[in-house]
C-alpha cells in the first residue's frame, strides 16, 4: 500500500485567492492512500521543499502529489526534491491547480470542487506508479549541418572552434548559399561577398570540417547522440581530389548558352562551369542536361584540356555513411515564384525583375559588371520603381501570410546604391509600411529618403503594364488620396521569400515539426528559439523564420552553443517513460510499429512463456533509447499489450475513474 | 433621398449581406491601385471599406461612386488580405436600389439608348446591376 503525501500550493494569491487550498488539503487526507495533507504558501520555495522532504520522513511517504502549477513548470524541480527526500523521482505527480483550475475560474466553490477533483485525480495515479528509472546513452561527438548558407556557415565555424568535427552537406556545387549572391550588405553597406568569402574559405581550411557539396542528405536514423544520416553525393563528372580548379574546362567547354542559376538566369554559362569565382570548394560540375558529351556523346572538349585528368564522365552518385550526436537544419530560402501575379507583369515584361535579380545586376561580378542595365534592351534606366510587399502578407492563396521581413531594409538599400551611383536616376518605392526595427535599421531607412531624395508612396501597384517602351505602373498614393501611373524603365518586385523546397522533406526525415508555411518550428518560441522540439536537431538561419544576415548569424551562434552543450557530454540520460509491450498480449500485428514517429519499434520472435502459455509468437519490442513516449502506439494496439510507463493504460482508467467519481 | 434611413443598421447590413470583414484590411491600397474606374469614382476602393467600417455610410448612398463602379473585381480579385471591397461597393449599391423608387434604371430609359452594337446581354445585366 502506497503511503502518499498531498502538497497543496497557495502560489501566492494565485491559486489561494480562487481555490479554498485547506478544503483541498482536508478532502485530500479523506482519500485511502493518503497518508499526510498540508497546504502551503510557496511549495516551490527553499522552505516548501524543506517542508516536503521533512513530511517524507516523518510520515515515512512512499509518493507525493504536488498540487500546484502545470507540470512545464516544476515538475522537475519536485523530482529533484523526491530524489533528495530518498524517493525515486517518478512517485511525485502534479496536480495542476493553477493553469488548469484558478486561472481559468472566477467561483471559489466551484473551483475548490474542481481543484478537488484534480488532486484525487493525481492521487489515483500515483497509487499506481511504479519507480522508474532513466537509462544512459551514448554521444558520437560530431555534428551534420544541412545547408551551407551563411548560417551553415556560422554553425560550422563555431562548432569547430570548440574542438567538434562538423559535416556540411551542401546540395549546391558550391557553399555560399544566397548570402554570396548578394552585393552589398545593409545598414552598413559592406559588400557581401569581402565578408562572406573569408568564412568560406576557414571552413574549407578548417581540419574539423569536411564539406560535402552537391550533395544530399538521403536517410537520417536514429536519436539524440545517435544519428547516422546516409549522404548522396551527386556525381558532379569531376574529381574532387585531382581538379585543381584552373578553370581551362569552362573556357574551351562549347556549350555556352545555359542559363546561370547564380546570376538568376540573366546571362548563359558553360554546360561544365564554376558558380562564381570564389566557389568553395572551386572545383567545376558538370550540367549533364546541357553537355554536348552526355547528349550526343561527341566533344569530350573539356577532358582533353584538362591538365589533371580530372573530368570522369563515367563518375556515379556515390553514398557516405556517418554517424552524429547533433544535426542542424541550415536549409535557407528562396524568392517565391511569381507566376499567378498576372497583374505584375513578371515573366511577361522583360524590364519587371526581382530584388534578388537586381542584387546580381549591382553586383561587380554579375552579369553586367555592377552597372544597372535594364534587361529589354541593355540600356541605362532613367526612372526605377521598387514595389514591395510582393507576395508577403497576404491572405489569398498565392501570397504567404507573414512579412519577409528583410525586404524594407533591401529595398531601402537598393535605393540608396541607385542614387548614389546614379544621382540622376528617379527612384519610387511603393510601400504598404516600412518596417525597419534594428539598430540604425530607421536611421537607414530615412538617409534614404531625406539624404538620397528616394521617393517613398504609401500605397500598393495594382497593375504593370507596357505602352511605348515604357513600363507603366499603375498604384495607389494612399496619402495623396489619388491613384498613379508612373513611367518607369526598370520595375523592381520585393518578392516574399519561402523555405527552400527540400525543407519539408527534411524535416519529414528528421521528424522535426513545421509550421503551415514549411519553417521549422521552435521548442519553445521565445525561450528554446533555436532548437527543434525534437531531441538532437537545431535550427539555424530562415528555415526557422524569416530573418536577415546578422539575425542569422547570432542564431548560428546560439544553435552552435547548443549543439557544444550536447556533444560536451558523455552521456545523455534518457526519458523513462517509454512504451514496452506485453509479449502475452501482443500479438505482433505491426500497427504499432506504423504509427511509431520515430521508428522505435520491431518485431522478434521468441518464446513466449505464461501461465498455460509455451510457444514460438512474433511480438514487438521496443527501443527504449529510440521511444521518446509520445503514446502513439498504446492507443493504436488492438490488445492492450502496449503500455506507456508512467502514464500505463490503468492508471490512465484510474485518472478518469476519480474524475467521475 | 427623402427616406429617412438608418445608416447605422444599414452599414451592419451591409457588412452581413456582402460578407466583407473590414478588419482585415491593411491599407495597402492594391484595390484603388488596381480600379479601373478610379478617377471617375467619388469614393475609391480602399474608402468603401474604412467608411462601411465607421458606419458612415450617408455619403456612400448618395454618391454615383457606387455607379460608375464597373463591377469588373480587380479589387476583389487581387486584395492580398481577402477582404474584397468589390463585394462593398456591390452592397451598398443594393441598399440603395431596394429602396423604394430608387431604381437606378428604368425600362422606358432603354429605347433611347439603343445602339445597334449594343449587345441584348449588356441590356440585361444592366438591368441586373442597376435595379432591384
Amino acid at each position: 500500500m502506497q503511503r502518499i503525501g498531498v502538497f497543496v500550493c497557495w502560489c501566492g494569491s494565485n491559486i489561494a485567492a480562487t481555490v479554498d487550498v485547506a478544503a483541498v488539503a482536508e478532502a485530500a487526507k479523506l482519500e485511502p492512500a493518503v497518508a499526510f495533507a498540508t497546504d502551503y504558501q510557496y511549495m516551490c520555495s527553499e522552505s516548501g521543499q524543506s517542508m516536503i522532504k521533512d513530511a517524507v520522513k516523518e510520515h515515512n511517504l512512499t509518493g507525493i502529489v504536488i498540487a500546484s502549477c502545470s507540470p512545464r513548470m516544476h515538475e522537475t524541480t519536485f523530482r529533484k526534491t523526491a530524489q533528495a527526500a530518498g524517493l525515486n523521482p517518478y512517485m511525485v505527480e502534479i496536480a495542476n491547480l493553477r493553469e488548469q483550475c484558478s486561472w481559468v475560474h472566477k467561483n471559489k466553490e466551484e473551483a475548490t470542487e474542481k481543484a478537488i477533483v484534480l488532486m484525487r485525480t493525481a492521487v489515483a495515479k500515483l497509487t499506481l506508479n511504479q519507480p522508474l528509472i532513466a537509462g544512459e546513452s551514448s554521444v558520437t561527438k560530431r555534428a551534420l549541418v544541412i545547408g551551407g548558407g551563411i548560417a551553415g556557415i556560422q554553425t560550422a565555424l563555431d562548432i569547430a572552434d570548440a574542438g567538434y568535427e562538423v559535416d556540411i552537406v551542401e546540395k549546391k556545387p558550391t557553399i555560399g548559399g544566397k548570402m554570396a549572391q548578394l552585393d552589398k550588405t545593409f545598414p552598413t553597406l559592406d559588400c557581401a561577398a569581402c565578408i562572406l568569402t573569408p568564412k568560406m574559405v576557414d571552413v574549407a581550411t578548417n581540419d574539423k570540417i569536411t564539406i560535402y557539396s552537391y550533395s544530399e542528405v538521403e536517410e537520417v536514423k536514429g536519436f539524440v547522440g545517435n544519428f547516422t544520416a546516409k549522404i548522396r553525393r551527386k556525381a558532379r563528372y569531376v574529381d574532387e581530389e585531382l581538379c585543381t580548379g584552373c578553370g581551362a574546362c569552362t573556357e574551351k567547354c562549347p556549350s555556352k548558352k545555359n542559363p546561370n542559376e547564380f546570376n538568376m538566369g540573366l546571362d548563359n554559362r558553360t554546360a561544365i562551369y564554376i558558380p562564381f569565382a570564389q566557389a568553395v570548394p572551386k572545383v567545376p560540375v558538370i550540367d549533364a542536361k546541357n553537355c554536348i558529351k552526355f547528349k550526343t556523346g561527341k566533344c569530350g572538349l573539356c577532358a582533353t584540356v584538362c591538365p589533371s585528368n580530372a573530368i570522369k564522365y563515367d563518375q556515379e552518385d556515390t553514398f557516405v555513411e556517418e554517424n552524429y550526436g547533433a544535426i542542424v537544419v541550415a536549409t535557407g530560402f528562396n524568392p517565391i515564384k511569381l507566376d499567378e501575379f498576372g497583374e505584375l507583369g513578371y515573366g511577361q515584361i522583360p524590364d519587371v525583375i526581382t530584388s534578388l535579380e537586381y542584387e546580381r545586376l549591382m553586383n561587380a561580378a554579375g552579369p553586367t559588371k555592377g552597372h544597372v542595365l535594364r534587361p529589354s534592351d541593355g540600356k541605362k534606366p532613367k526612372k526605377i520603381v521598387f514595389v514591395q510587399c510582393v507576395g508577403s502578407r497576404g491572405q489569398s492563396c498565392r501570397e504567404k501570410g507573414y512579412c519577409s521581413k528583410i525586404c524594407c531594409m533591401y529595398t531601402a538599400k537598393h535605393a540608396i546604391l541607385t542614387k548614389d551611383h546614379y544621382p540622376e536616376m528617379d527612384v519610387d518605392v511603393f510601400y504598404i509600411d516600412v518596417r525597419t526595427p534594428g539598430k540604425n535599421y530607421d536611421e537607414f531607412y530615412r538617409r534614404a529618403v531625406e539624404e538620397y531624395d528616394v521617393n517613398y508612396i504609401k500605397g500598393q501597384v495594382g497593375k504593370i503594364y507596357e505602352e511605348n517602351g515604357k513600363v507603366m505602373v499603375q498604384g495607389s498614393d494612399m496619402l495623396g488620396n489619388k491613384q498613379l501611373t508612373v513611367e518607369a524603365d526598370l520595375v523592381v518586385l520585393a518578392t516574399a521569400i519561402e523555405p527552400d523546397e527540400t525543407a519539408r522533406s527534411i524535416g519529414t526525415m528528421l521528424t522535426a515539426s513545421m509550421d503551415t508555411n514549411d519553417f521549422f518550428t521552435e521548442a519553445h518560441a521565445k525561450l528554446r528559439p533555436v532548437e527543434s522540439p525534437t531531441a538532437g536537431i537545431y535550427l539555424s538561419g530562415v528555415c526557422q523564420g524569416p530573418k536577415d544576415v546578422p539575425e542569422t548569424v547570432s542564431q548560428a551562434g546560439a544553435a552552435a552553443s547548443k549543439v557544444i552543450g550536447l556533444l560536451a557530454k558523455d552521456k545523455l540520460v534518457g526519458n523513462p517513460c517509454v512504451a514496452g509491450s506485453n509479449p502475452l498480449l501482443c500479438n505482433g500485428c505491426g500497427q504499432c510499429a506504423n504509427v511509431c514517429p520515430y521508428g522505435a519499434i520491431s518485431y522478434v520472435e521468441e518464446e513466449v512463456r505464461g501461465p498455460g502459455v509455451r510457444e514460438v509468437r512474433r511480438y514487438a519490442v521496443v527501443n527504449e533509447a529510440v521511444c521518446q513516449g509520445c503514446g502513439a502506439c498504446t492507443v493504436t494496439c488492438p490488445s492492450g499489450a502496449m503500455d506507456l510507463k508512467g502514464f500505463t493504460n490503468r492508471q490512465i482508467m484510474a485518472e478518469v475513474d476519480a474524475i467521475c467519481k | 433621398m427623402s427616406l429617412s434611413i438608418n445608416y447605422k443598421a444599414e452599414a451592419e447590413n451591409i457588412l452581413k449581406i456582402s460578407g466583407v470583414n473590414p478588419k482585415k484590411c491593411m491599407k495597402c491600397g492594391k484595390c484603388s491601385g488596381a480600379c479601373p474606374a478610379y478617377d471617375s469614382m467619388e469614393y475609391h476602393p480602399h474608402q468603401f471599406v474604412s467608411m462601411v467600417q465607421d458606419g458612415d455610410l450617408e455619403k456612400l448612398m448618395k454618391s454615383d461612386a457606387v455607379f460608375k463602379c464597373l463591377s469588373c473585381f480587380a479589387c476583389i480579385e487581387r486584395c492580398p488580405r481577402s477582404v474584397a471591397p468589390g463585394k462593398l461597393v456591390e452592397a451598398v449599391r443594393l441598399a440603395v436600389i431596394r429602396k423604394q423608387g430608387m431604381n437606378r434604371l428604368k425600362p422606358e430609359d432603354i429605347p433611347c439608348m439603343l445602339e445597334e452594337e449594343l449587345p441584348q446581354q449588356a441590356i440585361v445585366s444592366a438591368f441586373r446591376k442597376y435595379s432591384k
